[in-house]
């Protein structure tokens, strides 16, 4: 067992933010979220944190450790501080606070309508296996015909939007995830999709800072989306111009 | 007449689906939760949206429940499921003896079962043991479970529920007959205490719901029975991958977006709010999800969890007692009124779990109002943020 301090962002109501430190006995092998939710057992009730299914697929526990956007259910505690040190706890940013580590994520989710992200959509759409960014050539299909359904790999955990620069300074910005969804999509097959990708709020918003890629835990790889983007569109634009 | 106010203890898949029918049925609807939603049990469950086939030679009862609510909740709130169906498959001799025993149980249960070939079976899921023997088709499922939770959540607040996250209920209001009035909360966000009164409290708490009883003085028998679940970091299988045989540690293995997740276990415990991770079952899911695929060993580790079933009842056996649930008014039960404790049963069950806790409670108050959950469609989970 390692012997490590938290320090842990709080903030209730109005009142200014400050950091609350905490001695916790950990098991290195646990990860970041389960030291939260000790503290929270044993040591302090008042504590708030959003997480669910604690596997990465849910995308509730997106947090800033030592400064870096994390899901946290899937940060083991060995790779981000040592048997005697700190980990720094911070709520994710570009979202308004609720209490402590707890961020409103409403506004993506509201974006995430507007691009009409699928919810679900068949299995050919993209990767499913190892981490190649494009869709496979060959999936299984049912004895029966159709098509196999599977989830999106992007959890809309906001991770992305709190490392995005741009984000930081324009809150009507789309973001990546939102970007990622319409490029996931298509131009050519959702025409109507153009407007908002081609807007101010869109692709040309972004700076290439690739710092959602970077940060992103489920494999979307929003900037190569964004980027990809662009082309669907000014391929679109040049069709119109040159009819 | 004024409508009746109702409030739910505990937004997990139980709470939220109780929220959902009590709005319906023309309910002031008031959900206390003391984390987000889905923080317990729920958030942390396997995600298989069973057929039932897992139950279907032992406990048939859970078994019928599941293959019902399935057909439903595929209907009601197909954008958090991936219907691709699942495989009962058979590595061993022993598992291929237990085939015919499989089938019939399916058969008594209603639950639809095809056998393929193996070729066929590997041609569905490349990465199966291609050592396999034998494979069945059945319709289980897997789904999201937040997005399960925020669903029932967001329908039900279209319909006027209003939720207190992150709000603990730290005793309840009691009249001078012991009987239950409201609930006395702690609203974590900013460290308020206040009173909230109702004409009936709903104890759906899961595996949590001694902590609730023990402040009404009323009790009920259930034994917190965790299981552990490990991730792995590739999308080896797309559908649920059941090993052929009687209930046991490490059978199935799931897809979840971009990952593959074996399970599960079933032991004992004492304290709930925090259950600590033994390295030697993460090693036997290893082992056994390896046998179903064999590809698991090249995947990476990527995440170790637990989730703690509700099952009814006094101490046992984890595997041996019944999946099915219970609602229990606590009138009947320690001669307490205004209390109703829904515990035990399945995520597949929960829509049918809220459906017998409100007639429960409509019943108490004296109201004749039918269930409409199996026929109207769910929000989508987003709007739960709105």
């Amino acid at each position: 067992m390692w012997k490590i301090t938290y320090r842990i962002r709080r903030q209730k109501g109005d009142e200014a933010s400050h950091y609350d430190t905490f001695q916790v006995e950990v098991d290195p092998e646990e990860y970041v979220l389960d030291g939260i939710e000790k503290i929270w057992a044993f040591e302090d009730r008042s504590l708030t944190f959003r997480h669910a299914c604690h596997h990465s697929t849910c995308g509730a526990c997106g947090m800033r450790v030592n400064g870096v956007e994390k899901l946290t259910c899937i940060t083991k505690i060995k790779d981000v501080t040592q048997d005697g040190g700190t980990l720094t706890v911070d709520p994710l940013r570009n979202f308004p606070v609720v209490s402590d580590l707890v961020v409103d994520l409403g506004p993506l989710y509201r974006k995430m309508e507007a691009v009409h992200a699928p919810p679900v959509h068949p299995l050919s759409m993209t990767p499913w296996e190892g981490e190649d960014i494009r869709p496979p050539k060959e999936v299984p299909t049912p004895p029966e015909g159709g098509e196999y359904i599977r989830l999106p790999d992007c959890l809309e955990c906001g991770i992305c939007i709190s490392a995005c620069p741009v984000a930081a300074s324009d809150p009507d910005y789309l973001g990546p995830a939102p970007l990622a969804a319409i490029q996931i999509q298509g131009l050519e097959g959702h025409p109507e999709l153009l407007a908002l990708a081609d807007s101010q709020q869109g692709v040309w918003r972004c700076h290439s800072a690739f710092e959602c890629s970077a940060v992103c835990p489920s494999s979307v790889d929003p900037g190569w989306r964004i980027m990809d983007l662009r082309r669907q569109v000014t391929a679109r634009r040049l069709k119109t111009i040159i009819g | 007449m004024s409508k009746p106010h109702a409030i739910v203890i505990g937004a997990g898949f139980t709470g939220t689906a109780i929220a959902h029918d009590l709005a319906l049925r023309g309910f002031d609807v008031t959900v206390v939760e003391r984390g987000p939603i889905a923080s317990g049990t729920s958030g942390r469950t396997h995600g298989l949206l069973h057929s039932g086939g897992r139950y279907a030679v032992k406990d048939q009862e859970s078994a019928i429940e599941c293959i019902e609510e399935n057909v439903i909740l595929r209907k009601i709130v197909p954008e958090v499921i991936e219907p691709n169906g699942g495989l009962f498959v058979a590595i061993t001799e022993d598992d291929l003896a237990y085939k015919e025993t499989f089938i019939k149980g399916c058969e008594d249960c209603g639950i639809p079962v095809d056998e393929i070939t193996p070729q066929e079976a590997l041609r569905l899921e490349p990465n199966l043991n291609p050592k396999l023997l034998a494979a069945l088709i059945v319709p289980d499922g897997t789904f999201d479970p937040l997005r399960l939770a925020l669903s029932f959540a967001a329908t039900a607040k279209k319909n006027g529920a209003v939720f207190h996250l992150f709000t603990e209920v730290v005793d309840m209001l009691l009249d001078g007959q012991g009987n239950v009035t409201g609930v006395k909360v702690w609203d974590r966000t900013n460290n308020t205490r206040y009173d909230i009164h109702s004409d009936i409290v709903v104890n759906a708490t899961g595996a949590w719901v001694g902590q609730i009883t023990k402040m009404a003085h009323a009790h009920v028998p259930i034994s917190p029975t965790p299981g552990i679940m490990v991730a792995y970091d590739r999308r080896l299988v797309n559908r649920a991958i059941n090993r052929l045989n009687r209930p046991s540690d490490g059978d199935i293995v799931l897809p979840q977006r971009r990952l593959a997740v074996v399970g599960t276990t079933s032991f004992s415990i004492d304290d709930v709010d925090y259950v600590p991770i033994d390295r030697q079952q993460v090693e036997l899911m290893l082992q056994r999800g390896a046998e179903l695929i064999p590809a698991i060993r090249q995947a990476k580790e990527r995440g170790v969890y637990m989730a703690t079933r509700p099952l009814i009842g006094a101490s046992g056996p984890g595997r041996s007692i019944s999946r099915t649930f219970k609602a229990y008014d606590h009138k009947d039960l320690d001669n307490v009124d205004g209390l109703v404790t829904i515990t035990g049963g399945k995520a597949t069950t929960c829509r049918a779990m809220a459906e017998k806790t409100v007639d429960i409670v409509c019943g108490k108050l004296g109201l004749n109002i039918p269930c409409t959950t199996a026929e109207v469609p769910l929000a989508s989970y987003r709007a739960f943020y709105d």
